[in-house]
């Protein structure tokens, strides 16, 4: 028996929206770097996963994709922004003399600064769709797949972005620092956010949290680097004629 | 021993407060952190001056009374304590040691080291009890209660509301409290029938108070002189999410 009256937008609804919002994007993160993967397998696989992408469910899909995830962001800022802003207001007077308790306490250089490197997230992501969504895709040109089918060249706007500038490279791996900084505490917050953390697993979850944030961030991170240092393999001109040359240089790649 | 303190003076609520330099010699490392400022207040009311205020009333650990911030942390250096269970030997001779109260907008400053608490008061009056019929002292013994279930309950009751979550909260968030409140009614039978009221109204009546919202940094955890656990933090917000769900 619950009374209306007793249901306001609650710190708790916040950190629940926090949380889920803040999952959901790393879950599209861990989507997105899987995806990303295929620009090992050249620019076939890649310009054809791209294509897939933008014409699944008639381009329904990736409508709603782009709905959903601006929402999810937008509920995040909204709710992680306003959790930050009541601290100054609860605690109106500072402490002449601030330490750490030590012992089972979570708090860290990462936990304090969530609002920076939110902030820095978010200028990254503008720059990177400004980039890569709204590029002059007349300009890129297409690349005809093995299936007779003309795509968008998506893997020569990629391969070419890291390759003509090493300031390009040096930027993402600066941001995916701040990804994971983000992580190394957003992750398990999340989990304790939405009320999922027991006392039995709440260690695990956090060293978990930690795992998922270094190995998410390593990934994007070392994509770009690897492409401005691997020209021969990542070679944004090949054309379906030279697939076989870019997997002659990626097969022996993964033998060892 | 002799120990250099800088303690919060601050005659009244709105008046303006500093720290300001003593220095007392003749400590025994063996008495407590209270008794400490006793013989402070003791040299200060013999020289003329005003005695410092601070609160306490058991100086066994269990009325929550004595909090103070003590070098930047809750309670002192020494974990799962109160202040009145803090004892000299904890610290160096000659050492600076800087004292504060318990800074929270929830927590109204009265004078120097004491501030009002009773926001705890006011949230638990919105459900910190079991207003059903739960019977006399032996029928407790006829419900059925698992072990685990007994000891998590235990473990959320220790809180002995001292609002050290708060002080230690970079937020100001009374999370850990409430969390411990509504956990420890939750785990047991008599508490659950009240268990989705209980929580929404306990929380509202928390953010009313001008608590800060929790970010998890579990630094509550670690200044909690009875160690209640930030998985009590989680629990409230699963029995939210159940009271929200049970309302559709
Ligand atoms: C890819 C983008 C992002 C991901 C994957 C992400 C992920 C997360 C996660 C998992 C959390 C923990 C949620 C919780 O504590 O309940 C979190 C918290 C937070 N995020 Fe993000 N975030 C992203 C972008 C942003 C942006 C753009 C901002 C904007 C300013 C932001 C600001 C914050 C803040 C301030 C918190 C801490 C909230 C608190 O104090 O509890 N995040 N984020
Ligand atoms: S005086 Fe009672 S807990 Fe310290």
């Amino acid at each position: 028996m619950i009374n209306p009256k007793d249901i306001h937008i609650s710190s708790v609804i916040k950190k629940l929206l926090t949380g889920i919002t803040g999952l959901s994007l790393v879950m599209f993160l861990i989507a997105h770097l899987i995806g990303n993967l295929t620009l090992f397998a050249g620019p076939e696989v890649f310009n054809a996963y791209a294509q897939f992408l933008h014409h699944f469910m008639h381009g329904m899909f990736i409508r709603f994709a782009e709905i959903g995830l601006l929402g999810m962001f937008l509920i995040h800022i909204w709710s992680a922004v306003s959790v930050q802003m009541s601290k100054k207001k609860a605690r109106p007077s500072r402490y002449a003399v601030e330490a750490d308790a030590g012992g089972a306490s979570k708090k860290t250089f990462h936990s304090l600064n969530m609002l920076v490197s939110g902030g820095i997230i978010l200028l990254f992501v503008l720059v990177h769709l400004n980039h890569f969504k709204y590029a002059d895709h007349e300009a890129i040109g297409t690349m005809r797949l093995s299936n007779g089918v003309e795509a968008f060249n998506a893997y020569k706007l990629v391969v070419g972005s890291f390759q003509a500038n090493f300031g390009y490279v040096l930027f993402y791996m600066l941001a995916m620092a701040v990804l994971c900084s983000h992580l190394m505490h957003g992750i398990w917050s999340a989990f304790q956010s939405i009320g999922f953390t027991r006392p039995s697993t709440l260690p695990y979850l956090n060293l978990a949290g930690k795992a998922i944030a270094i190995a998410l961030a390593l990934g994007f991170f070392l994509l770009p680097l690897l492409i401005f240092m691997m020209r021969g393999t990542f070679d944004p001109n090949l054309g379906p004629e030279t697939i076989r040359h870019a997997a002659n240089h990626f097969l022996p790649l993964l033998a060892g | 021993m002799k120990v250099n303190l800088r303690i919060w003076r601050q005659p009244g609520p709105h008046a303006p407060g500093r720290l300001v330099d003593y220095s007392i010699d003749g400590i025994d490392p063996s008495q407590s952190f209270l008794e400490m400022l006793d013989a402070l207040n003791e040299k200060l009311i013999k020289e003329g001056k005003e005695p410092v205020a601070f609160e306490s009333d058991c100086r066994e650990g269990i009325c929550g009374n004595c909090g103070l911030v003590i070098n930047g942390v809750a309670h002192g250096p020494k974990a799962a304590c109160t202040t009145c269970e803090v004892r000299m030997r904890q610290f160096e001779d000659g050492q600076t040691i800087t004292v504060e109260p318990f800074r929270a907008k929830a927590f109204p400053m009265i004078k120097d080291l004491v501030v009002n608490r009773s926001a705890f008061d006011r949230i638990m009056s919105k459900g910190g009890f079991v207003a059903v019929n739960s019977g006399s002292a032996q029928d407790a013994n006829l419900q059925p209660i698992h072990k685990d279930d007994a000891e998590h309950a235990m473990d959320a009751a220790a809180c002995i509301g001292c609002g050290a979550c708060v002080a230690a909260c970079p937020n100001a968030s009374a999370s850990l409290f409430v969390g411990a409140k509504v956990s420890q009614y939750t785990w047991l039978p008599q508490g659950k029938v009240e268990r989705h009221g209980r929580v929404l109204k306990m929380v509202k009546q928390m953010d009313a108070e001008g608590f800060g919202d929790c970010s998890n940094h579990a630094e509550c955890e670690a200044a909690c002189p009875k160690e209640i656990s930030v998985s009590n933090i989680s629990r409230m917000r699963r029995e939210y999410t159940k009271a929200l769900l049970a309302g559709v």
